[in-house]
């Protein structure tokens, strides 16, 4: 077995060293230096990751484990209109899972996958911080309050086209 | 150092501020169980991610139960490591545990050696209410050429992760995804041969379940054996003697050379020889490479690279193809005994006894699992036959003895076959940390100084310490000598000389803790470095009872560099004896 290649784009090569850079390259730092590398890419690709691990010397295997430890990371590339539903327990009790499976029928996608047209993305986390409004769905940056299933139809349609 | 006094099960102790619960119990004789808690005092590894919660125990006046492998004592503490709160807390934990971990214990490749089985005993688990909740997690089986990760039987001891990146550095194991899909496996679960995997198997020789095991060889070394067109030999290693014993109930460091040899024998080998005779053969060549280099540097060349590095361990080898590749003329070019044993016997021995090389099957008996990755590396076959076919592990040695119906305790003592068979005391302490160094040492200062050397153990060399120096005098010349073992240690000596600020003239690394002895294919040492210790100081007694200590002075090597090879690093021995090394880092490319 020969040596294994990683390929990439020469422009993302330099935004992730660059990003890198703007943490010393400091292995400590990798948690916030995969936020600022989602936060450009819109998701974390195997590649990324590599060039990632190679940029701060740290074991790409650990950064696997730390993004796939954190549900705000993601492999895979999110909707245009990302659909967060907490699950956390203010919002389980409220009725968060029926939710979840009407946001799922409607969509008909599983949590961390994405609509074929590319507009949705449907994920779970764990609490907002607005437990008064259990339970609590986001889309993109607007938080929704006290959703039931039958209000799962109206939400999905003021996104789409 | 400051002292504190506290109280466990109703006995009194005095201990180091700073003990643990789980410590400080231990010295008053109660042991309390661990499962993802592991220690190897005198090697400094420690596994302490407080994670599995099965050693809760009760401390008074703290509301919740404290895992008493890293709650630190304090003055006046009371525990109580058997109340009825804890004992049901522990066996909730067990249940938690296994609600989903697989059933197939009988079947289990770990079964009867594992720490999970023998905790559901200890704690008397009988059922396991709620796993119809667990979702058992399905991940593929993992079959690579020495070891197999079947990530379903994983509890996240993360064991195998700390001996991954903390001792070895290598990095290719990671703890990933949450929940009853959490598991420890290389990045984007890729195959661990697309990793930087070394095969050192130091995963699976601490792995308390079946999640990691050994590419099992034994079925192919039986059909090997029954097959009558095939002349079957075998190699054992250094190491295997002073461990084998443990898996017929001996105490750690009973020497069991001649009971092994007996037993190969009855298990139908056709010739029993000894890789100790590639070792003393390894010493030739690597003695006489690291001389060549050493004069060359005295006589004022600069192109000469020193430190020379040993190149005996395969798990090494694939650490600075991994991690070193523009280093990779440093390391000797002298193959591994294994390598250098199968290479020979395909063709000096095959040549003797008239078989052809594909009618000849060589075995090797290895404590380590990096060998069957090794014996299967392309550059050790001709026109696809490889030098060495099967590679099996001590345990896989004594599972194969068992099988027969024969018991080691009860063999007689035989002695190895001539002319493979043949070893001095050097061959056999390339088993220990230190001992390849020590073996080339003997053989290199007195090619170098044409004088007898009068005491021939280089204590200075031995030790369990991760690394270690010492000079020794060659008639005048001093001889910087290094030593490491685990990969973590070797890695800091790499950058040295990477950095150009190595002192040193000769290193030796092996990549398990002490070397060959606490390879991945020994006997499971569950976290007793006392057993380690044993081994090590087995390795040393068979030397010093051998009759020939020095390789050079082996007869049989003598006659196989007049009758065959010429002389050392002839063009011959370079054929047969040496390889090059790859490059097989990851390199980003542009696309």
């Amino acid at each position: 077995m020969s040596h294994i290649k990683v390929k990439i784009k020469e422009k993302d090569l330099n935004t992730i060293k660059q990003i890198c850079k703007s943490f010393n390259n400091e292995p400590k730092e990798l948690i916030n230096v995969l936020h600022k590398t989602q936060e450009h890419f819109g998701y974390l690709p195997a590649e990324i990751q590599e060039v990632v691990a190679q940029e701060l010397n740290v074991p790409v295997a650990k950064v696997y484990g730390v993004v796939t430890f954190y549900s705000f990371f993601t492999m895979l590339p999110k909707g245009k209109h990302p659909v967060s539903i907490c699950t956390g327990t203010a919002c389980y009790v409220r009725g968060a899972d029926n939710v979840l499976q009407e946001f799922k029928r409607q969509l008909g996608i599983e949590v961390g996958e994405t609509t074929e047209d590319g507009e949705f993305s449907l994920s779970c986390l764990r609490c907002v911080g607005a437990c008064g409004l259990a339970p609590v769905v986001l889309v993109g940056d607007k938080t929704y309050g006290r959703v039931a299933p039958d209000g799962v139809k109206a939400i999905i349609d003021e996104y789409k086209k | 150092m400051e002292k504190v006094k506290l109280t466990i099960d109703n006995k009194q102790i005095e201990v180091e501020k700073g003990t643990t619960i789980y410590k400080a119990a231990k010295q008053l004789g109660i042991d309390i169980p661990v499962l993802c808690y592991m220690n190897l005092e005198d090697l400094g590894i420690e596994n302490k991610p407080g994670g599995c919660r099965i050693c809760v125990v009760e401390v008074e006046g703290r509301k919740n139960l404290a895992p008493s492998c890293s709650t630190e004592v304090w003055d006046g503490m009371v525990v109580n490591t058997h109340s009825m709160r804890v004992i049901n807390a522990r066996r909730t934990v067990m249940e938690f545990i296994l609600s989903d971990h697989p059933k197939d214990c009988l079947t289990c490749a770990k079964s009867g050696n594992c720490e999970l089985q023998d905790m559901a005993v200890k704690l008397g688990i009988r059922e396991v209410p709620g796993q119809e909740y667990a979702e058992m997690s399905e991940y593929k089986i993992d079959f690579s050429p020495s070891l197999i990760r079947d990530l379903d039987k994983c509890i996240m001891c993360r064991r195998c992760e700390m001996m991954c990146n903390e001792f070895q550095t290598v990095g290719a194991l990671s703890a990933f995804n949450r929940g009853f899909e959490a598991a420890v496996g290389p990045a984007f679960e890729m195959d661990i041969e697309y990793s930087p995997c070394t095969y050192c198997g130091q995963c699976v020789a601490v792995c308390p379940t079946g999640a990691l095991t050994e590419k099992d060889h034994t079925r192919d070394v039986i059909n090997a054996l029954a097959d009558p067109t095939k002349t079957v030999v075998v190699q054992t290693a250094p190491a295997v003697r002073a461990a084998l014993g443990e898996e017929f109930g001996l105490e750690a460091g009973t020497r069991v050379t001649g009971e092994m040899v007996a037993a190969l024998r009855r298990l139908g080998f056709d010739y029993v020889f000894d890789t100790d005779f590639a070792a003393d053969l390894t010493i030739m060549e690597e003695g006489t490479e690291l001389l060549d280099r050493l004069t060359k540097h005295l006589n004022g060349d600069k192109e000469v690279k020193l430190p020379i590095l040993t190149s005996c361990c395969p798990a090494w080898v694939s650490f600075f193809e991994h991690n070193f590749p523009e280093m990779m003329d440093v390391p000797s070019s002298a193959r591994s005994p294994q390598q250098m044993f199968g290479s020979i016997a395909k063709t000096y021995f095959a040549d003797k006894i008239e078989v052809k090389r594909e009618d000849l099957v060589v075995v090797s008996i290895m404590p380590c699992l990096a060998k069957k990755y090794e014996a299967q590396r392309d550059e050790f076959k001709v026109d696809g036959n490889p030098d060495v076919d099967f590679s099996i592990s001590t345990r896989e040695l004594a599972h194969l003895i068992k099988e027969a119906n024969l018991d080691l305790k009860t063999l007689p003592k035989e002695e190895f076959d001539t002319p493979l068979g043949e070893s001095t005391g050097a061959g056999v302490i390339f088993g220990a940390t230190g001992g390849v160094i020590e073996a080339a040492t003997r053989t290199a200062y007195e090619l170098h100084t044409g004088k007898k050397l009068e005491d021939i153990d280089f204590k200075q060399l031995r030790g369990l310490e991760g690394i270690r120096k010492a000079t020794v005098d060659f008639e005048g010349t001093p001889i910087n000598i290094g030593i490491a073992h685990g990969l973590g240690n070797a890695r800091k000596l790499l950058e040295d000389i990477k950095a150009g600020k190595s002192e040193f003239h000769a290193i030796e690394i092996m990549s398990c803790p002490g070397g060959c002895i606490g390879g991945g294919g020994q006997p499971l040492h569950h976290s007793d470095s006392g057993i380690l210790k044993a081994r090590m100081k087995a390795i040393y007694e068979e030397d010093a009872d051998k009759p020939i200590r020095k390789s050079h002075d082996n007869p049989y090597i003598i006659k196989l560099y007049e009758e065959f090879l010429g002389k050392p690093m002839s063009e011959k021995a370079h054929h047969l004896l040496h390889t090059c090394y790859f490059d097989k880092s990851r390199k980003v490319e542009i696309s």
